[in-house]
């Protein structure tokens, strides 16, 4: 019993992780129609920044994952400004490609500047708290109640205030929201920067328990693309509900099933279901 | 449209055809011989992934994981069941097109983003399949010692050089067979697929039918050019699954020109020398590589091909008395 209640908490804490990072591209999907493959550098270098702060800086574990959120805000904007507006009338498939450019040179850039090697952030929260017998460590703790604040807050920001309202009604009509004066690129910029800021802070605060390095987001970012689908694209409620899935169930798994080949489970969930029902899981008729 | 053989017109394919044939005669090492010899297997598999996806739109994320498969069905009947090559290379050609069929099955009944998330999940269990079943496929360390190909008489694919014409051969028939289906009625109704979907229903296509039709063409390329691979490279490991293999191959085909015969093979010299040219920045090289692609993506959307073919189509226009037999026949 213990055991499992361990595994709930580990998948909680891989759910919120995934879903922090699924929240960010299921927002600029549902904007701007593009499949983001650069969001998974956006976790990347969050969580190198954070990193860097932290043992090169001696900034402290808080103000070094807000700076690291502040510098992926700056990242995704620079490449919305740059890239994706560039490419506006573009097809989709260019949008990937000029995506996976971003990709590849963030990469690079992490590896000139960080090399190649792991690395491992220190958190002061090295401890874990006892409840009812169950040893819980704080970390993981941390990550669940950051990511839920977090989850509300951008709800809030998404429903009470106008800067929120003018992304949700351009996600859901793009037309009529310029025709209300939307500026579109004042929106597009906002959410890349809401997306980065997401990332890097879901990294900042998974590091800890996981490793940095250059090639790190790019499982996180397939998964994400994985939980959007079975979300619905655009959907931020079902980026939350399919994050905490695939993450349960990968713990689960994992841990009962195989380990070896615990990062199959979210591929293995999308390619079941949606062969089982074309239409995917929450979808309103679109496809 | 865009689908016609030559867009650089029959001289400049008949040149790109000469300088590969003589193409060991000025290279000025081995090295630059298996290098275009790797790139001749490349681009064959890049090919199939044009027909699936530029001429039939549907954007498959898990072809170099099919690759993959034919590259490890050589591999594996060679090494571990001890066969000769080419009766191997013809079984994983089979093979791979038969898993492309019973996978297409599902895969294609979804649209757009759906089929291309949906591909990518299947590349990645393939890619995990690889990796972790170790008994059979040795795992991270892949699968050495891989025959070359049994020769012909005095033809000896230990060699480098009937290594190359043996790719270059390859890559001919895949052409010619590329050729001839892009110009039948398969391939227009492959265009129409890509165009409007329902549209191509509504004139009586059957849609379903047709795209697994490509997507099974476009895996046997793959599987294909995968045992081509196995026979020539001799070592396979995992990371021919990866992800960032099929984005390679999609990046060939873009900046080649998406959708044209030539693209995939213009691409794939093109962007293969150019990494290969800023070699002497090592790991850095993706900060030159990554801005290349999306200032390409920004200003070649149609990628080289596709520019040249518009150029062309504007010269022609200006001259109205020669527009149209001419703007049929390039």
């Amino acid at each position: 019993m213990i055991l499992f209640i361990q595994q709930i908490l580990n998948g909680l804490t891989l759910g919120s992780i995934y879903s922090l990072v699924a929240l960010g591209l299921t927002l600029v999907y549902g904007i701007m129609h593009i499949p983001n493959f650069a969001h998974g550098a956006f976790y990347m270098m969050g969580g190198f920044v954070a990193y860097s702060l932290m043992t090169k800086a001696g900034v402290p574990y808080w103000p070094a994952i807000l700076c690291a959120a502040a510098v992926s805000a700056v990242i995704a904007m620079v490449s919305e400004r740059l890239v994706f507006r560039a490419l506006e009338n573009a097809l989709p498939l260019h949008h990937m490609i000029a995506a996976i450019g971003i990709l590849l040179f963030l990469e690079a850039l992490a590896h000139a500047i960080w090399g190649a090697e792991f690395h491992r952030m220190p958190t002061p929260y090295t401890g874990s708290v006892t409840l009812a017998g169950l040893s819980l460590p704080t970390q993981r703790i941390l990550i669940i109640v950051s990511a839920f604040v977090l989850m509300v807050a951008l709800n809030l920001f998404l429903r009470k205030t106008l800067l929120g309202t003018a992304i949700l009604a351009m996600a859901q009509n793009r037309e009529g929201a310029f025709l209300m004066g939307i500026d579109a690129n004042k929106i597009s910029l906002l959410t890349f920067a809401i997306a980065g800021a997401l990332a890097a802070v879901a990294a900042a605060l998974f590091a800890p328990i996981n490793l940095i390095y250059p090639t790190m987001g790019e499982l996180v970012i397939m998964k994400a693309f994985v939980i959007i689908i079975l979300g619905g694209m655009g959907s931020i409620s079902g980026a939350i509900v399919g994050g905490l899935i695939i993450g349960m169930a990968e713990a689960l798994a994992g841990f009962y099933v195989s380990s070896d080949y615990k990062d199959l489970i979210a591929f293995a969930v999308l390619v079941l279901i949606l062969a089982l029902r074309p239409e995917g899981l929450f979808t309103k008729g679109m496809r | 449209m865009m689908n016609k053989f030559s867009l650089l017109g029959k001289g400049g394919a008949s040149l790109f055809f000469l300088l590969c044939l003589f193409f060991p005669l000025l290279a000025n090492n081995q090295y630059q011989v298996a290098l275009m010899t790797n790139i001749f297997i490349l681009a064959l598999a890049t090919l199939g992934l044009n027909l699936i996806t530029g001429y039939t739109g549907q954007l498959n994320l898990a072809h170099g994981s099919f690759m993959a498969i034919g590259a490890y069905t050589v591999a594996l009947l060679m090494v571990k069941g001890g066969w000769p090559f080419w009766p191997a290379l013809l079984v994983a050609v089979l093979f791979t097109g038969m898993l492309g069929a019973l996978l297409g099955t599902v895969a294609l009944r979804l649209k757009d983003h759906y089929f291309a998330i949906f591909t990518m999940s299947l590349g990645v269990i393939i890619l995990l399949i690889l990796e972790k079943w170790d008994s059979l496929t040795e795992g991270h360390n892949g699968i050495f010692g891989i025959e070359p190909p049994e020769g012909f008489g005095l033809i000896d694919f230990h060699q480098i050089l009937p290594q190359y014409y043996l790719a270059l051969v390859m890559l001919l028939i895949g052409l010619l067979v590329m050729w001839r289906i892009t110009l039948s009625l398969l391939g227009r109704t492959f265009i129409a697929i890509r165009n409007s979907e329902p549209l191509a229903q509504a004139i009586g296509i059957n849609t379903m039918r047709a795209k697994l039709l490509s997507f099974t063409l476009s895996t046997c390329y793959g599987g294909l050019a995968g045992g081509l691979y196995s026979g020539i490279v001799r070592f396979v490991d995992p990371s021919l699954a990866n992800i960032a293999f099929t984005f390679d191959m999609i990046t060939f085909m873009l900046v080649g020109g998406i959708g044209l015969l030539f693209g995939p093979i213009v691409g794939c010299v093109l962007l293969m020398w150019l990494v290969q040219s800023l070699q002497f920045l090592q790991e850095y090289r993706m900060l030159i590589f990554g801005p290349i692609l999306i200032i390409l993506v920004i200003y070649f959307p149609h990628g080289l091909m596709g520019y040249l073919h518009l150029r062309r189509m504007r010269r022609l226009t200006r001259q109205p008395s020669s527009n149209a037999t001419a703007t049929t026949k390039v």
